[in-house]
């Protein structure tokens, strides 16, 4: 086994939870990123590409505060840039048409006791495990 | 002030991601790899964020509506259809190819990687391609 983050995994889970529970809180919504992602760019009131475009601007900068107090983040890209094109097209279909990601069903959908987020939750996971094994061990 | 809100909220979900290293593929990929040296990380990203979004959501959902607006704007879906299933496969295998889901993605932008950027052109070109697709 990998030497796991522990307590950066715990602390920034629960920085997460927090943001999640306080968008709902304060505007009501779902904290999934593949859906606020899309509505900024579909067919949406100005007031929603506006809020959805600052949460991801907010996302963005979450990330460049946490460069600045405990220096660049490691991003260790396993793959080259095709299959990452690749991958990205990937992700971006089918959480849209899968209506959700791993905030949206898994942090949100999942605290909302939601079926419909449970097995989707379930499939990514799988099909992501799969997909690393046949990439990673059976060389495909 | 919902956009003061939702800048807050971002800006926390950001930081939060940074600290649990789940903008780091290497770190979700290792997860994934169960055949491998198998990396916990990403269920502690995981539990941290349900042990918070549990019990705050049931709290706050026993309101009529939220502090800034006037109604919670929840899904409405509940059928177990084609389309969430297999876009939850689609996503799936993007994610084990890339190690980024759409968070961490953005998140990542904020290091100039231009793995990361290609990678979010290419998702946002997937959420429209899905859109045309289901249209």
């Amino acid at each position: 086994m990998a030497e796991a983050n522990f307590i950066g995994g715990i602390i920034g889970g629960a920085l997460i939870g927090v943001a999640a529970v306080l968008l709902l809180l304060f505007n009501g919504r779902i904290a999934g990123i593949s859906g606020i992602l899309d509505g900024v760019f579909s067919d949406n009131s100005f007031a929603e590409r506006i809020w959805r475009g600052v949460f991801v601007g907010g996302i963005i900068c979450g990330a460049a505060f946490y460069s600045l107090i405990f220096g660049a983040p490691s991003i260790q890209i396993q793959t080259n840039t095709p299959i990452l094109i690749v991958a990205g097209l990937f992700v971006g279909f089918g959480t849209r048409l899968g209506s959700g990601c791993t905030s949206g069903h898994g942090v949100c959908g999942l605290a909302r006791r939601s079926p419909r987020s449970l097995a989707a939750t379930a499939t990514f996971i799988v099909f992501g495990v799969l997909t690393v094994f046949l990439v990673r061990h059976l060389s495909l | 002030m919902q956009i003061l809100a939702a800048l807050i909220t971002g800006t926390l979900f950001g930081f939060g991601l940074s600290l649990g290293e789940m903008i780091n593929p290497a770190r979700v990929i290792g997860f994934l790899d169960i055949a491998g040296r198998w990396d916990a990380t990403l269920m502690f990203v995981m539990g941290g964020a349900l042990a918070i979004t549990l019990p705050g959501y049931a709290l706050i959902l026993r309101r009529s509506r939220p502090l800034l607006d006037r109604q919670f704007f929840l899904p409405t879906k509940s059928a177990f259809d084609r389309p969430l299933i297999v876009g939850a496969a689609i996503f799936g295998i993007g994610w084990g190819l890339g190690g980024f889901c759409p968070g961490p993605a953005l998140a990542g932008l904020a290091t100039g990687s231009s793995g990361v950027i290609f990678f979010v052109i290419a998702m946002i070109a997937g959420q429209w391609l899905a859109g045309r697709f289901t249209n």
